[in-house]
């Protein structure tokens, strides 16, 4: 049991490094780049694991609630994790950036969560376990005032309910 | 401090002065506003010291003139004459000005006030406003109130000389109630706070703990409608100022957010969201039943009722890019208005009925502008990179919005403007505010 935190921990330590000294490409490629990093002691079942190497964050363009190629690989991921841990529920968050009203905001937010929950539905997770939510854009990630932040605020979150932290 | 608000509406009783006779409003008594260009010349107001019996009420006296001052002259519209000008030196209340005097400093309006306090506690103020060029009294008005509340009648005199002097309604002895800020961007603190429209009187009805947005007045009653997260789910609530009651409008599995009044308080337009999807409906307040308005795939949201009630307006990305609409208030087909370059959003219909006051976006800024409600004529009267959410001032002249700077430490504040582009100021608050909602008129 120690032995696995301690792995934990280290295994974390490396994502970290890996994704100060490797700028990504587009705000997904610091989860994309991870995934293959797996290793079999790691608890796959865990929020952390979910978070850092499945991904749980896909990025939108301007005003726009449709799945880039790179948000369905993550999306694919998202998937495949629910699907092997039923016992956890999703709440998918839907986010804007800080260049649009506050209504139009949160009505886009819903539109992007749903475009998340429907295709993780198409993937085979069962519709009750996921749940929406709006925060238009009440809750950037970053908070900048330019595109390098702004892309990264566009996002739809899908938070774990149920799961173990670590 | 619900119950002083209480105990005012109960004790500020407005009379007109009978014993004054009021002369009958002439048709030249209200001096035409000019709306645009730069002629433009602020009317000359003069007020001597008001009088008083003395003791609390001289202090009371010249606090209430200055409140009348600080609300003309900070409307833009009024300029005041100082006293060293001043040729007659008034010495009592209850006699006619010698009006050669004020006409010879250019006074367009001349008022005189006077403060006592009753034997029963209460103070009783007298207003007097003359026109020394038509030489008479154009109002003549008492008030009687508990001696805490002496800001309001300040902003009822404020009003009765706006009134008179341009010929539209006043707005000073209203509220606004906003968004108070604190805290980081990505995780800022908002509390739903209520003041009075020059920034005094501010008190906070929600406390922070649950992320608040988008008041809004009833144009009735001292209600307001806002959306909370304190369940979850972006909801509507609905809070009572005088009762502090709040409830929950209708329980709906996604979210309902972008309320608005009807004109006669009895309905609320409001979005809801199905299956990610935002349609307007509109719910009678009375039965919560609920009518939907629009249907289609695209973003119906941020709906507002013209002032008979009969049309709506509302933002819709339906034409691809996010553009105003007016339609019946029962439903039907929508007429685009807004044919601008860029995208329009928040439209609110003006009280009196002439003009659309919206936010639009292009080129990188956020602009708040004004169109007739056939889109034409839109005038844009302030942009920055993000000015967001007008509301209407109770007499549809003047709007109030906020403005937020970039960056990491962008804050929002409040502001304010004529609806002719002049008198933009930043209103007072306490910390960082958004999303301001007027109030009409208090009673």
């Amino acid at each position: 049991m120690k032995s696995t935190l301690k792995f934990l921990i280290a295994a974390g330590a490396i994502l970290a490094v890996a994704a100060c000294s490797e700028e990504p490409a587009s705000p997904e490629a610091a989860a994309a780049n991870s995934g293959g990093s797996t290793a079999a002691a790691v608890d796959q079942s865990t929020l952390q694991y979910f978070q850092q190497t499945v991904g749980d964050s896909v990025f939108f363009a301007t005003n726009a609630s449709s799945i880039s190629p790179r948000a369905r690989q993550t999306l694919q991921r998202q998937a495949q994790w629910l699907n092997a841990n039923l016992a956890v529920n999703a709440q998918i968050a839907g986010h804007a950036d800080e260049r649009g009203t506050r209504e139009f905001n949160l009505a886009l937010g819903a539109r992007r969560a749903e475009s998340v929950r429907s295709f993780l539905v198409s993937q085979g997770v069962a519709a009750g376990r996921l749940s929406t939510i709006s925060y238009g854009k009440e809750r950037p990630a970053a908070p900048c005032s330019a595109e390098t932040c702004w892309s990264q605020n566009r996002r739809g979150v899908t938070g774990l309910v149920g799961a173990p932290t670590s | 401090m619900i119950t002083t608000f209480l105990r005012t509406l109960a004790a500020l009783m407005v009379a007109a002065l009978s014993v004054y006779q009021a002369v009958a409003q002439s048709e030249d008594g209200a001096l035409e506003i000019t709306v645009a260009g730069g002629e433009f010349q602020p009317i000359s107001v003069a007020s001597p010291a008001f009088f008083s019996d003395g003791g609390e009420a001289a202090n009371l006296a010249a606090q209430i003139r200055q409140v009348v001052m600080n609300d003309l002259v900070g409307s833009g519209l009024f300029r005041s004459i100082e006293e060293t000008a001043f040729i007659e030196q008034v010495v009592d209340f209850d006699v006619e000005p010698t009006y050669a005097d004020w006409q010879a400093i250019n006074a367009d309006a001349l008022f005189t006030g006077h403060a006592k306090i009753e034997p029963d506690g209460r103070v009783l103020v007298k207003f007097r406003l003359f026109d020394p060029f038509s030489e008479g009294q154009v109002e003549g008005l008492q008030f009687f109130s508990d001696p805490a509340d002496w800001r309001r009648i300040g902003h009822k005199i404020a009003d009765a000389v706006y009134a008179k002097m341009t010929g539209e309604g006043g707005y000073f002895d209203s509220r606004i109630v906003y968004v108070d800020e604190r805290g980081p961007k990505g995780d800022r603190q908002k509390r739903l706070a209520i003041m009075d429209q020059d920034g005094e009187n501010l008190r906070y009805l929600t406390s922070g703990g649950d992320l608040v947005l988008t008041p809004r007045f009833s144009p009735k009653d001292q209600e307001i409608l806002y959306i909370s997260y304190e369940r979850g789910q972006p909801q509507i609530f609905l809070y009572n100022l005088e009762t502090q009651q709040r409830e929950v409008l209708g329980n709906f599995p996604e979210m309902s957010f972008a309320p608005r009044f009807s004109p006669d308080g009895r309905q609320v337009l409001l979005s809801l969201a199905q299956g990610g999807n935002t349609d307007i409906w509109v719910m009678e307040l009375a039965t919560r039943k609920m009518r939907r308005l629009t249907q289609s795939p695209a973003i119906e949201t941020a709906a507002s009722y013209s002032p008979d009630g009969q049309q709506i307006v509302f933002e819709s990305d339906r034409g691809g890019g996010q553009q105003i609409y007016v339609m019946s208030a029962l439903g039907g087909s929508p007429q685009r208005i807004s044919f601008g370059q860029g995208r329009y959003g928040t439209p609110v219909w003006s009280p009196r009925g002439d003009m659309i006051a919206f936010t639009k976006s292009s080129g990188g800024q956020f602009q708040i502008g004004v169109m007739r409600t056939d889109g034409s004529e839109e005038r844009i009267l302030d942009a920055s990179f993000l000015s967001e959410g007008p509301t209407w001032a109770p007499n549809g002249r003047v709007l109030s919005f906020f403005r937020e700077t970039p960056g990491a430490n962008g804050r929002p504040s409040l502001w304010s403007v004529d609806i002719t582009g002049r008198n933009l100021k930043r209103l007072n608050t306490a910390n960082a505010g958004s999303d301001p909602a007027w109030s009409p008129l208090l009673p």
